[in-house]
């Protein structure tokens, strides 16, 4: 196995293969399919992958509700989604092969654990007869390889116990994968070396099971032939592999380094958000203060405490803790302080579907606080575009003293890509969009001197920010409405009137700051737009390049600032006959579109907590392309 | 910040130009003059101090002294304080809040501040009652209180505020109240001088809602019989002729008794800095509610490394075991490879 060219085989060679690992929430599938992405990524792939797995820890083993599974779509070519149809399931149990085997297209490898297929298992997955004898297979092609017992054995000169040894199995469906797609071993090899490092049988018993799966590949003569995939033409620049949740800690670690601010995190941990956190804990070396706090409205407050001290404030949740963190959010708009709002949006309504995905807190996001309350909105498209999306919701608050939202996804958050690592001299500097307050900024008719908080800067409309510490500024803020300029509390009616148009206006004005939305139609002459936002950009760009590929002429254009929106919005929805808006929502972005513009878009829309598959958004252009045909007869 | 001198300031420089808007007669306008006259005797710069409030009567407060402050929303202050502290150790951040605020629809963040130890000095205002919301039961307020929510007498079984912060193992629990400026400044000096959270209940009267809640213990003829002055190092005695006292039982409980009877030298000798807050509450819990003989003053004043100090300890030795942060390096961290 250390010359991995010389093959016995021929490799066959292929533009894109789909796998997808599945087995037990324990059977380590998320490990496995982690390890084979970094591999395909150092050997050149372009890459995209979708985790799915249960919202219990551990729900009860070998059922369909227990299953964890990771997809995996590498390839030659620069690829947008991780893939509709896997063209191999690795099926650990009974239970994973009930779960996904319905995902399957004719022609499709499945890779089973034959020892994990007895009566029991077969009960416990809700199967009445073996799939395997009763025709249920038919039209893939099914290898039943006994990975548990083949594991054991391998793994025997460690000494492992049976039990742990078992455990090793994941390395074994790795070895013989990699085996499959001429993956290279090493990467897998050296990180189990570090990873084990303090636990000399567990690397071993690893490292076995895994050259055992790839040696049996190569042994047993029961696979036709292996594949490859060639490495994509990527564009030079050094690269890693990122998912949306790292990006975006990375993300506001930049902006504090770029701001030349301390970064204080105020979170509670929710699925699919605490992965943030978790990583921003890590790098406390940057002067990143993280507050777990007791709750969802503790961690948003401690934010906010922190902003008006003059830290970069932030706070990260999902649905419901955007929910009860409303009212803080609304007194950081009141307060006109910065502060950074990281929503990784997962099904709702309620508890919903913690770990799955669905961009439903759309007009949460943008209407969710009583009162006119406007906030800025922005959203990342692929994961690696989280980094950039913390760094412009960073700048937006920084400068405009405004509560930001971030729009992520647990599609985003979860999956991974290729990210092209930039130059930090590339990076935009904060610190130039913002000061703190230093001097009074007011003369009173006797001639004194004094500081008014809410005194704007006529072209911004951003208030002063005076950190407390600074002598000669001390000044008091509130939810309680301001007058306007001096900041005292006001009951007066136009005071009000005017408040609330400026703070509007505030936010709107944005719109002059923030790029044009940029119209991909290579012809310029198509007639039907789809208009999307966020992490749906990925499916229809596929979408897309498919419907071309055909001859048929599209354009796309992906929404990353959804309140303002981009100044030519307007005009390029008009410019087309027909605007096709899918979203993982019944319709959100739509409603907004049809609002502002008047314009009667058509959706496509699925909550199914799963993102779009490309063929999803392809059928949904051909529909309106037939469509505008049929009209234009 | 430069000045390292000590500040020279009068009531006045603490005063904020807005006009006072409680009601005539209520408590809350001896609270605030006890502050504003302490705050020149302690030294304090305007620009390092921050009062933080939630929502009620007593938040209106950041707005009439002349420092930074924050007016939030309800029950959050401890939270929004938590943040400020944690990131600015060098400010001096009070919260200012009241029985509802802190105890009702705050009371989990109270409890975590003081858990945390959060180094925030903490002043609630127990009138038992909701003034702002005119006059509805509060958490504080006595069983059976007929209100306008409560026509047939509340059911609710009231907090006792010190209780509970010695529960929540507050490092400084103290209380105090609105008809003795004396005793309310040297206790909230107390509390300003503690590093980490300073918890003081003030009894408070809400003259509108609650008129004369306190009267039963801290009118000036009642004082002397109903008040028992908690003194750091002194037996705990109390009357007119210190004719009472108090001693813990075989139960661990502290219990009222005549000097007479137990003798002065088996009285119990206050001690601030027990570790245990067990006897702190035990002197908790001599009255139900201020209607029996009632201590004041300190009841738990020990050191404790407050958070934000902790938080800032990390950092450093982040910075020093890992070197400072390096941007470049940290997006290179995860396995990387080049495409030429």
């Amino acid at each position: 196995m250390a010359d991995t060219i010389s093959r016995a085989r021929q490799a066959k060679s292929l533009d894109r293969v789909v796998i997808r690992f599945a087995g037990d929430s324990g059977d380590g599938m998320q490990l496995a399919g982690d390890r084979f992405t970094t591999s395909s990524a150092i050997y050149g792939n372009d890459l995209s992958t979708l985790p799915d797995f249960p919202a219990e820890i551990r729900a009860p083993a070998g059922t369909v509700a227990g299953v964890s599974a990771f997809q995996v779509h590498f390839s030659d070519h620069d690829i947008f989604t991780p893939g509709d149809h896997p063209d191999v399931l690795v099926a650990m149990n009974p239970a994973a092969l009930k779960a996904h085997a319905r995902d399957l297209e004719p022609g499709a490898a499945v890779l089973l654990n034959s020892d994990s297929f007895d009566e029991r298992s077969l009960q416990k997955a809700g199967y009445t007869s073996d799939p395997r004898g009763d025709g249920s297979l038919a039209g893939l092609k099914v290898y039943e390889v006994p990975m548990t017992s083949l594991t054991l054995e391998a793994v025997k000169p460690s000494g492992t116990k049976a039990r742990d040894a078992e455990r090793s199995k994941n390395f074994f469906a790795l070895g013989l994968v990699s085996w499959m797609y001429s993956r290279p071993m090493e990467p897998t090899l050296e990180w189990v070396a570090k990873r084990f490092a303090n636990n000399e049988m567990v690397r071993e018993a690893n490292t076995l099971a895994c050259k055992a799966g790839w040696n049996f590949g190569e042994t047993a003569e029961i696979f036709e032939s292996v594949y490859e995939v060639r490495p994509a033409q990527l564009p030079p620049g050094t690269y890693t592999n990122i998912s949306g949740n790292t990006a975006l800690a990375w993300g506001i670690i930049a902006a504090g380094q770029l701001a030349k601010l301390p970064v204080f995190l105020g979170s509670y941990p929710i699925t699919p958000a605490s992965d943030v956190l978790h990583e921003l804990s890590k790098h406390k070396n940057f002067g990143v203060r993280t507050f777990q706090a007791e709750d969802e409205i503790a961690g948003v407050s401690a934010a906010l405490g922190a902003a008006y001290g003059g830290a970069l404030g932030v706070t990260t949740t999902s649905g419901p803790g955007l929910d009860l963190k409303a009212e803080a959010i609304g007194l950081a708009i009141s307060l006109e302080l910065p502060l950074v709002v990281f929503d990784i949006q997962r099904g709702g309504p309620s508890t919903g579907l913690p770990t799955k995905t669905e961009q439903a807190d759309l007009l949460h996001a943008i209407y969710g606080r009583h009162g006119e309350a406007p906030l800025p909105v922005v959203a990342p498209i692929t994961p690696g575009d989280c980094f950039y999306t913390a760094i412009e919701a960073a700048r937006l608050a920084l400068k405009y003293r405004t509560p930001v939202i971030v729009l992520s996804d647990g599609y985003l958050a979860n999956g991974a890509e290729p990210w092209p690592v930039p130059e930090v001299e590339s990076l935009p500097d904060l610190s130039a969009e913002f000061s703190f307050a230093s001097t009074p900024n007011k003369v009173e008719p006797d001639g004194s001197e004094v500081f008014w908080p809410y005194l704007r800067d006529p072209e911004t409309l951003a208030r002063p920010w005076a950190v407390p510490g600074t002598p000669g500024l001390m000044h008091r803020l509130g939810g309680l409405e301001k007058s306007d300029g001096a900041g005292n509390v006001s009951y007066d009616p136009v005071n009000h009137d005017l408040m609330v148009r400026l703070r509007a206006q505030k936010v709107a004005g944005i719109v002059a700051d923030i790029p044009p939305i940029e119209v991909d139609d290579p012809t310029g002459d198509a007639e039907l737009l789809v208009l999307g936002w966020g992490s749906t950009y990925g499916a229809i760009c596929a979408a897309a390049r498919a419907v071309r590929a055909s001859g048929a002429k599209v354009a796309h254009a992906q929404l990353r600032h959804l309140n303002p929106f981009p100044a030519n919005l307007g005009d390029v929805v008009r410019a087309y006959k027909r605007v096709l808006v899918p979203e993982v929502n019944l319709g959100q972005l739509r409603k907004l579109v049809r609002a502002e513009f008047l314009v009667d878009a058509q959706g496509l829309n699925q909550v199914s907590g799963l993102p779009f598959r490309r063929v999803d958004v392809q059928e949904a252009i051909i529909s309106q392309l037939m469509a505008l045909g049929t009209e234009g007869r | 910040m430069t000045d390292l001198a000590t500040p020279v300031t009068t009531r006045k420089d603490w005063s904020s130009d807005q006009e006072v808007r409680w009601c005539p007669g209520c408590g809350d306008y001896s609270i605030l003059t006890a502050v504003q006259l302490l705050m020149p005797e302690l030294g304090a710069k305007r620009e390092d101090t921050v009062f933080v409030s939630g929502i009620g009567c007593s938040s209106r407060f950041p707005y009439y002294m002349n420092t930074y402050g924050v007016h939030s929303i309800h029950g959050r202050a401890p939270a929004l304080a938590t943040g400020l502290a944690v990131a600015r150790p060098d400010l001096h951040v009070w919260v200012i809040t009241g029985d509802g605020d802190a105890l009702s629809i705050g009371g989990n963040h109270l409890l975590h501040a003081l858990r945390r130890n959060v180094n925030l000095t903490i002043i609630l205002f127990n009138n038992q009652i909701y003034g702002l919301t005119k006059g509805q039961y509060s958490p504080t307020s006595e069983p059976g209180k007929v209100t306008k929510s409560t026509p047939l007498g509340s059911l609710d079984h009231p907090y006792n505020p010190v209780s509970l912060a010695l529960g929540a193992e507050a490092s400084f629990v103290a209380r105090t109240h609105d008809l003795d400026r004396k005793h309310m400044m040297e206790t909230f000096r107390r509390a300003y001088e503690h590093r980490g959270a300073a918890l003081v209940e003030v009894y408070q009267n809400c003259n509108v809602f609650n008129d004369g809640a306190f009267d039963a213990i801290t009118s000036k003829d009642n004082r002397p019989s109903m008040l028992i002055p908690l003194e750091h190092g002194k037996p705990v005695r109390f009357g007119a002729n210190g004719e009472k006292g108090v001693v813990i039982d075989g139960h661990g409980s502290a219990v009222i008794v005549d000097v007479d009877q137990v003798g002065e030298d088996n009285l119990l000798v206050h001690d601030e800095t027990v570790g245990d807050p067990t006897l702190a509450f035990s002197l908790s819990r001599l009255s139900e509610g201020p209607n029996s003989p009632t201590p004041i003053g300190v009841f738990r004043d020990v050191e404790r490394p407050d958070y934000g100090t902790l938080v800032q300890s990390q950092l450093v030795d982040a910075a020093a075991r890992k070197g400072p942060g390096d941007l470049g390096a940290l997006l290179r961290s995860g396995t990387t490879w080049t495409v030429a």
